[in-house]
């Protein structure tokens, strides 16, 4: 465990005399630790309380002040932005409910060859960012899309699909019911079929049964699975910016700002309401949660009893099924074809198809996907490597206040993009980069940093998985035999840890590649630009749509090939680590 | 909470689960208010038989009659059969007084009814106390007493255990069998009990069947089982057994056993042909003179065991397993020195095959 180099083992040192109160032993974790938290409250404990602390000044006296609310819920603008925040978030975890129940269902209590489909339902949508797909989106459900003009061919009427909040509400169930379908058959599977059986046999059956024991049992996993669309889709400012509805909360926040300046008090209200609804609904989710873990599967028992479908409900199955699965695929379908799209408006169909938007966006994108993997590499490898040291601080040490590490690195989940980005223009505006006297707000690290932070907590959680699965003999065998802490992690721990380690990368980099709502916070210039900017800037005149899906396409590329890469290691980790344990 | 006791008669049943069959031919005539036991190795379908009592699982060809009336159709809640599940299945998001009254509910009981009797219920099992604690905050000794309250609160007519003591820790096991024990004369309850061990079957049970591969191998009482097993698998699975294999002999008027190794023991009894000889490690003698019921043999191996010290001794055929009681002064026999096995045969049953 110490550190005192092989020179001085006659005796104890000077420092090793010293008391420990005063001047504390500090090995390299400790150091670590050290550098961490610091990182951790300049990068994300600053910029938010920044952002919380500016909303209560007042902006010409610098005075703590409650105007700036009152003067936020005076204009009938943010109010009806705060509404339809409200609202569009809780009919998207309505939709998504409607979308995942019935899947979540079939797969839990029937014997169904069509389950393989449902689970792939589960990651399709995750594959690709939503703001990616709205455009698509449009081109299919949209007044003049696809399905509108078949509709008022066929009955003459239109259907507002994606008119205003509606075309937000649409895309974003779309997008965000698997976190619902995967907790609540989750939490379905994880009922032991003994709980079922035991109320049978008191003479429960049907609704009543289902209403009394199994409802309440899956409550958790649903309420988990909500929550989660809930925020996303509260702080989401991608989707509705694509959408070009701008009467919500975060695209207000992120207009006032780039319009007015980071002088403007609006931009961070509505940050501080973002926050505030974040933890809201994660402190609510947990205390419907807290001391629920319903997880009742008993030692070789398996779920919930399943039975065979009859005929016609089979049918009935596999229509919903394929019916849930086009309106899922659909944002890709569009994708693709706008992609190879000639010219695609008003009709069904594009008028032809062409390689040519492959072409425009090679041409005009090589820098937006250089900056990408410049960006995303770099806020990866930092991910892992902090999330790695994270890992083995908290679980392996006994460092003082080791659990706030983790706490701090998962707090950034609560943490809205555009509220980073907004923190980060207003902390870094006043620090110039380093030799330089340009601002470090304008600088294109800051976008790195940012992706950092948000991809943190994904990068910790595999990390920590790792670690968890390397058995702490391990590294008492190496240090018995003589290695110290810092060779014994080098050599032993790092390398067992790989897998988890390399999994958490490609997670982070895949979803920092085609993060939009930070960084179009604090993209100062085209030439700074990454993808998912790109695909903005694109989307923005019509004729830059064919490229703009071309670039879409790539990012799907991108993180479907992350997500299938990363569970591929995550399998093949498992694997190799079982063979290792039989010998 | 006094029933009216009734019998359960099962005629041939058979069970599949597609296409391996699980249950096959299973015949039982359990008494009323008798507390039987089904005891068998994993997979042996006990479980099974136990579940297709209750209602659980696939239908079953062949009936079951509780009471006279055949329920083989019958979904489980139209039973009226209480079973105590192996996890015993307490509902994590009730309290226990919720989890107990819940079936008086489904019957539509009164509230003002409902809340007497799950007191009662409680009393039963000790554990009034604990009424308003959900599952997660008792003890496994706890939860399975709230189960048992939970299952006999509805007044079944007969109580069905699926295991109920595996989930416990060894003394609390000893405990717990007894006070089952207890609970079920007190009740007066036609009870069935689920085990793959043969000393909690054998320390509780009226009557006992032994099921192997889906097949009742034998019904009795526990001592009738032990002491004349019909086959192998009995005489095997119930304590410890040496089988030697060869066949029963006439000589002269008298009749006498010939292992395939070729020694040769009296017997007082027996049919003639062939067959195996079952030998309880108590039933034999270590003795340092051979006589006309002994077989020769050297001694492999010793474990004294406090009561009694077991040998392993090599005899012509097999490996036999000899148990001697220990007493204070005595000199236990070393391995390697060569020995002789004196049997009492009358104490040993002939099995054919």
């Amino acid at each position: 465990m110490s550190n005192a180099s092989p020179h001085n083992t006659g005796g104890p040192s000077l420092l090793d005399r010293l008391p420990a109160s005063i001047f504390p032993r500090v090995t390299g974790l400790h150091a670590a630790a050290l550098i961490i938290a610091i990182l951790l409250i300049g990068l994300l404990i600053i910029p938010v309380f920044q952002v919380i602390y500016v909303a209560f000044l007042d902006p010409n006296t610098g005075a703590l002040t409650l105007q700036n609310f009152v003067d936020f819920f005076r204009t009938s603008l943010f109010r009806e932005s705060f509404w339809n925040s409200f609202y569009v978030s809780a009919m998207s975890v309505v939709f998504a409910t409607v979308i995942a129940l019935p899947l979540a269902y079939i797969t839990t209590r029937f014997n169904f060859a069509g389950s393989v489909v449902i689970q792939s339902l589960g990651f399709i949508p995750l594959i690709m960012p939503p703001f990616v797909g709205a455009v698509a989106m449009q081109l299919i459900f949209g007044r003049n899309g696809t399905l509108n003009l078949l509709i008022e061919e066929k009955f003459g009427v239109n259907i507002p699909f994606m008119e205003g909040l509606n075309g937000v509400i649409l895309v974003q169930s779309i997008h965000y019911f698997p976190f619902i379908l995967i907790n609540l058959s989750t939490s379905l599977r994880n009922i032991d079929r003994s709980m079922e059986e035991a109320a049978q046999n008191l003479g429960s059956q049907g609704m009543r049964l289902f209403r009394r024991i199994v409802f309440p049992l899956a409550m958790p996993g649903y309420v988990a699975g909500a929550a989660l669309v809930f925020i996303k889709v509260f702080d989401d400012l991608g989707t509705p910016l694509l959408l070009n509805v701008n009467n919500m909360l975060a695209p207000q926040a992120f207009l006032r700002i780039s319009s007015i300046g980071i002088s403007d008090p609006m931009g961070y209200v509505i940050s501080f309401i973002l926050v505030a609804f974040s933890i809201f609904s994660l402190w609510a989710s947990f205390l419907v949660m807290r001391g629920k873990d319903y997880s009742t599967v008993q030692k070789g028992g398996g779920g919930l009893s399943r039975r065979d479908l009859r005929t016609g409900e089979k049918i009935a199955a596999y229509a919903v099924v394929a019916f849930i699965l086009i309106l899922v695929l659909s944002p890709h379908i569009g994708l693709t074809l706008l992609s190879f799209a000639t010219i695609w408006s008003f009709a069904p169909l594009p008028d032809g198809f062409t390689l040519q938007n492959y072409v425009v966006m090679w041409e005009n994108s090589k820098q937006f996907i250089t900056n990408t993997v410049i960006y995303a590499g770099i806020a990866a490898v930092l991910d892992v490597i902090i999330g790695t040291a994270i890992a083995y601080i908290v679980i392996r040490t006994g460092i003082w206040g080791r659990k706030s590490l983790d706490y701090l690195a998962t707090a950034a989940l609560a943490v809205p993009g555009v509220v980073l980005g907004i923190g980060y223009l207003r902390v870094f505006h006043s620090i110039d980069i380093p030799f330089t006297d340009k601002p470090m707000a304008s600088w294109w690290v800051i976008i790195a940093l940012a992706l950092m932070i948000r991809r943190l907590p994904y990068a910790l959680r595999a990390c920590t998985a790792a670690l968890q699965q390397v058995s702490q003999a391990l590294e008492e065998a190496a240090e018995s035999l003589g290695a110290t802490k810092g060779s014994t992690i080098r050599r032993i721990v790092i390398p067992l840890m790989s897998g988890g380690i390399l999994a958490g990368f490609v997670t982070s980099f895949a979803t920092a590649a085609v993060e939009l709502s930070a960084t179009i916070m604090l993209v100062s210039s085209e030439s700074d630009a990454p993808l998912a900017y790109g695909i903005y800037l694109f989307m923005q005149t019509p004729s830059g749509r064919g490229a703009g899906a071309a670039l879409g396409v790539v990012a799907v590329i991108i993180v479907g090939l992350g997500t299938f890469l990363s569970q591929l290691m995550i399998e093949r980790d498992k694997k190799f680590k079982s063979t290792d344990q039989s010998h | 909470m006094t029933n009216q006791m009734v019998g359960i008669e099962i005629n041939d049943l058979h069970l599949s689960f597609g296409e391996t069959e699980v249950l096959t031919g299973v015949n039982l005539d359990i008494q009323p208010g008798e507390f039987f036991a089904f005891l068998g190795p994993s997979g042996s379908g006990k479980s099974t038989l136990l579940r297709s009592i209750a209602g659980f699982g696939p239908t079953p060809q062949g009936s079951i009659h509780i009471g006279g009336r055949d329920v083989v159709s019958l979904p489980p809640w139209k039973r009226n059969v209480g079973m105590v599940f192996q996890s015993y299945a307490l509902w994590p998001h009730m309290s226990v007084r919720d989890n107990v009254g819940f079936g008086l509910r489904e019957r539509k009981m009164p509230a003002s009814e409902i809340a007497p009797r799950v007191d009662a219920a409680l009393e039963l099992v000790g554990l009034s106390h604990l009424a308003d604690r959900m599952p997660n905050q008792l003890s496994g000794g706890q939860q399975q007493r709230i189960a048992l309250a939970r299952t006999v609160v509805v007044e079944p007519e007969v109580l069905l255990l699926d295991e109920p003591l595996s989930n416990l820790d060894a003394s609390l096991r000893v405990q717990m069998r007894r006070e089952l024990l207890a609970l079920q004369r007190k009740l007066g309850l036609t009870t069935i009990f689920v085990t793959h061990d043969q000393e909690e079957a054998n320390t509780t049970a009226d009557r006992m069947a032994v099921l192997d591969k889906g097949v009742i191998q034998q019904i009795g009482t526990p001592q009738v089982l032990y002491d004349t097993p019909e086959n192998l698998f009995v005489a095997e699975f119930l304590g410890t057994a040496n089988i030697l294999g060869g066949q029963v002999e006439s000589n002269g008027g008298a009749k006498r056993f010939r292992t395939s190794a070729g020694d040769v023991l009296p017997l007082s009894d027996g049919h003639e042909g062939a067959g195996s000889i079952v030998l309880r490690p108590q039933n034999m003698q270590i003795v340092d003179q051979a006589g006309a019921d002994t077989l020769p043999g050297t001694i492999l191996h010793r474990e004294f065991m406090g009561s009694q010290v077991r040998y392993i001794v090599r005899t012509s055929g097999t490996e036999m397993i000899v148990d001697q009681f220990h007493h204070v002064g005595h000199d236990w026999r070393d391995t390697g020195s060569d020995v002789h096995l004196k049997v009492n045969t009358n104490e040993a049953v002939i099995v054919a095959s």
